[in-house]
């Protein structure tokens, strides 16, 4: 059978793309490509990953120059027919302003930088990208973010919740959705949230850095474990 | 009491990143007449003091100290007085 190719695009100021690709390659065996931001094709990839980092410096607001970069329109166009984008991190900041995904991402409540690892709550388990996770649905992922501060107005916020697209909240290691729990100020404490179609996923944490077992945690593999056996089947 | 209103511009021989990154933006977007974009510093506050030039200098002090790098940014300011 043949193996999901993945894209994974490459921003100036980008720099999770080289974990990512890793982790597609090594741990996952994977067909896995770079793509620089200013191509225009896709290159027939099955799935595209915007990786984390610091687009374009992160100037006027994050994500919000790297989502002209020329390949988001066909990213864009990929993703109205279906395609699976996932963003993570910066990638996620890059999807809200280029509105693949609803609302903004604004700076953390703290003031802090937050790098650590955190729990996440899968809500949605029966998205493409988290079909693999089962059992007790909370992951430990690391996140590490200035602006992940999630907000959207009650309208967005009601049909996220409507349509079960809040796929993981900040949580505590028993799953409870507290505010202690809470990283960012992140409303309704979401991490992660998933397009009304399903096939676009947009997260703060790093599922590439939990994805090795030689860095002691694994639960990020379960992300790419789904999108994998979505495609094969 | 006095409402300042201080824009703190980079001075114009100093690479000013921010606007050269977002220029690159305006280029992708199309918008290829935009040249010379420069991101400057608008900051309001209120000043509580009784006459306009202790204000001022107050104004002053916060500037060159604080919101400005006298190396590198030249400021201005109005003041307005408000009830």
């Amino acid at each position: 059978m043949k193996s999901p190719k993945f894209g994974v695009v490459v921003f100036p100021g980008s720099n999770c793309d080289h974990d990512t690709y890793y982790v597609l390659k090594k741990i996952f065996d994977l067909d896995v490509i770079f793509l620089w931001h200013k191509q225009s094709s896709l290159e027939n990839c099955d799935v595209i990953i915007l990786p984390g980092g610091f687009s374009y410096g992160d100037y006027l607001r994050t994500g919000a120059i790297a989502r002209f970069s020329p390949i988001m329109n066909e990213v864009t166009r990929f993703a109205n027919k279906g395609g699976y984008v996932l963003g993570i991190c910066n990638g996620f900041q890059i999807l809200l302003e280029a509105g693949l995904l609803p609302g903004i991402m604004i700076r953390n409540e703290s003031l802090n930088f937050v790098c650590k690892d955190i729990y996440l709550k899968t809500e949605n388990n029966e998205t493409v990208f988290t079909q693999a996770i089962n059992g007790q649905n909370i992951l430990k992922v690391p996140i590490a973010h200035g602006e992940g501060n999630y907000f959207a107005d009650e309208n967005t916020l009601k049909e996220l919740e409507e349509n079960k697209q809040i796929v993981f909240r900040y949580s505590e290691r028993d799953g409870s959705v507290t505010n202690a729990a809470n990283p960012n100020g992140s409303i309704k404490n979401i991490a992660g949230i998933i397009n009304k179609s399903g096939n676009v996923l947009g997260m703060m944490p790093h599922p590439e850095r939990s994805s090795d077992s030689v860095l002691g945690k694994t639960d990020g593999s379960l992300i790419f474990k789904s999108l994998v056996n979505n495609i094969l089947n | 009491m006095f409402k300042a209103k201080v824009l703190i511009k980079r001075r114009k021989t100093i690479l000013d990143p921010q606007g050269k990154a977002v220029e690159i933006g305006a280029k992708h977007l199309g918008l290829i007449n935009i040249k010379n974009t420069r991101i400057d510093k608008y900051i309001e506050f209120n000043v509580d003091t009784k006459s306009k030039k202790a204000a001022e200098d107050e104004v002053n002090d916060y500037c060159k100290k604080l919101l400005a790098n006298p190396i590198m940014e030249d400021y201005e300011f109005t003041l307005e007085e408000v009830k």
